[in-house]
């Protein structure tokens, strides 16, 4: 495969994977690094890559690992990523406007989900597969999705409804 | 009432039990810009999915060369050195021969030349040698 049908054959999807890294690590670069690293990665592969059926899944498969192998380090060495991003939350104008937004709070919301809950979560409401799918790329049997997609959505509403009654929104 | 069939479907969605198409539905309805007051609520969780939808990864793509493979370097620079050699004789034997055929033709076209200059001479001895019979003739 030539470098030009690698990226005919990466390109359609990966947004997706850049969008699942950022769900999970939620930084935007850190995302980016993980995009970038995970397509090197594949192409690396490149030669016995006619062997995987779905090139898409694979890929969506080993963003996953890779992402959640650099959260587990993160967490091993103390580094805290969630929190550090919080740490200026009550700092600028900027930001409280921000916090203010309702969109921006449900990006909130769904980064405090179990990593499970947001992969599931983010693979359905936002990359639209169907549970099938979702099951064989998280290595899940199809009903475990359904009851953790569940589980997201309702601690999603959760939240959501919370913020609304005190009329913040 | 459009509503209504909404909160059913919302109820659903909680549940994961809704289909593609039904969360295609709903993800539609509030969309637009007709949301019904008890369902507003909801309203931003399906703005910032169908705007989660939207973001695109915007790094580039920095494609290393596969790493070369040194040992198939090696055999190509042979065969391409026993082509060059094989053919470079092969040119040289036909330089060579080419250098002799011309060389050969040079020394011909000399010695025809000579051999014409001979002739001619030889054609005035014919002269002399008729003349010289005449002579004798009429003696």
């Amino acid at each position: 495969m030539t470098q030009g049908e690698f990226l005919d054959v990466v390109m359609p999807f990966k947004d997706k994977l850049y969008r699942l890294a950022k769900r999970l690590l939620v930084s935007r670069e850190e995302a980016e690094d993980a995009t970038q690293e995970v397509l090197l990665k594949l192409w690396n592969k490149n030669s016995d890559m006619g062997e995987y059926r779905n090139i898409e899944a694979f890929a969506m498969t080993m963003t996953k690992n890779f992402c959640l192998d650099k959260l587990k380090s993160k967490h091993a060495s103390n580094l805290k990523l969630v929190h550090s991003n919080y740490a200026e939350a009550g700092g600028g104008l900027q930001q409280q406007v921000e916090a203010l937004d309702s969109l921006s709070w449900v990006e909130r919301i769904m980064e405090e989900l179990p990593e499970q809950q947001k992969l599931v979560m983010q693979l359905r409401d936002v990359e639209e597969y169907d549970f099938e799918e979702i099951a064989t790329l998280l290595n899940m049997k199809p009903n475990t999705v359904r009851v953790s997609l569940s589980r997201a959505r309702k601690a999603v509403r959760e939240k959501l409804l919370e913020k609304h009654n005190y009329g913040i929104g | 009432m459009a509503s209504d069939k909404i909160k059913i479907l919302i109820d659903k969605y909680f549940e994961a039990e809704t289909t593609s198409v039904e969360e295609k539905e709903l993800s539609a309805y509030f969309k637009s810009g007709d949301v019904s007051q008890e369902l507003e609520s909801y309203k931003p969780l399906f703005q910032y999915l169908n705007e989660a939808k939207k973001e695109q990864f915007t790094g580039s793509v920095p494609l290393k060369p596969r790493k070369f493979n040194y040992r198939w370097l090696s055999v190509a620079a042979v065969a391409v050195l026993a082509f060059g050699i094989y053919f470079g004789k092969n040119y040289q034997e036909q330089r060579e021969a080419e250098f002799a055929y011309n060389e050969t033709k040079r020394a011909l076209q000399l010695l025809a030349q000579n051999l014409d200059r001979g002739n001619q001479k030889v054609a005035y001895l014919n002269e002399f040698e008729k003349t010289k019979q005449k002579i004798y003739k009429h003696n």
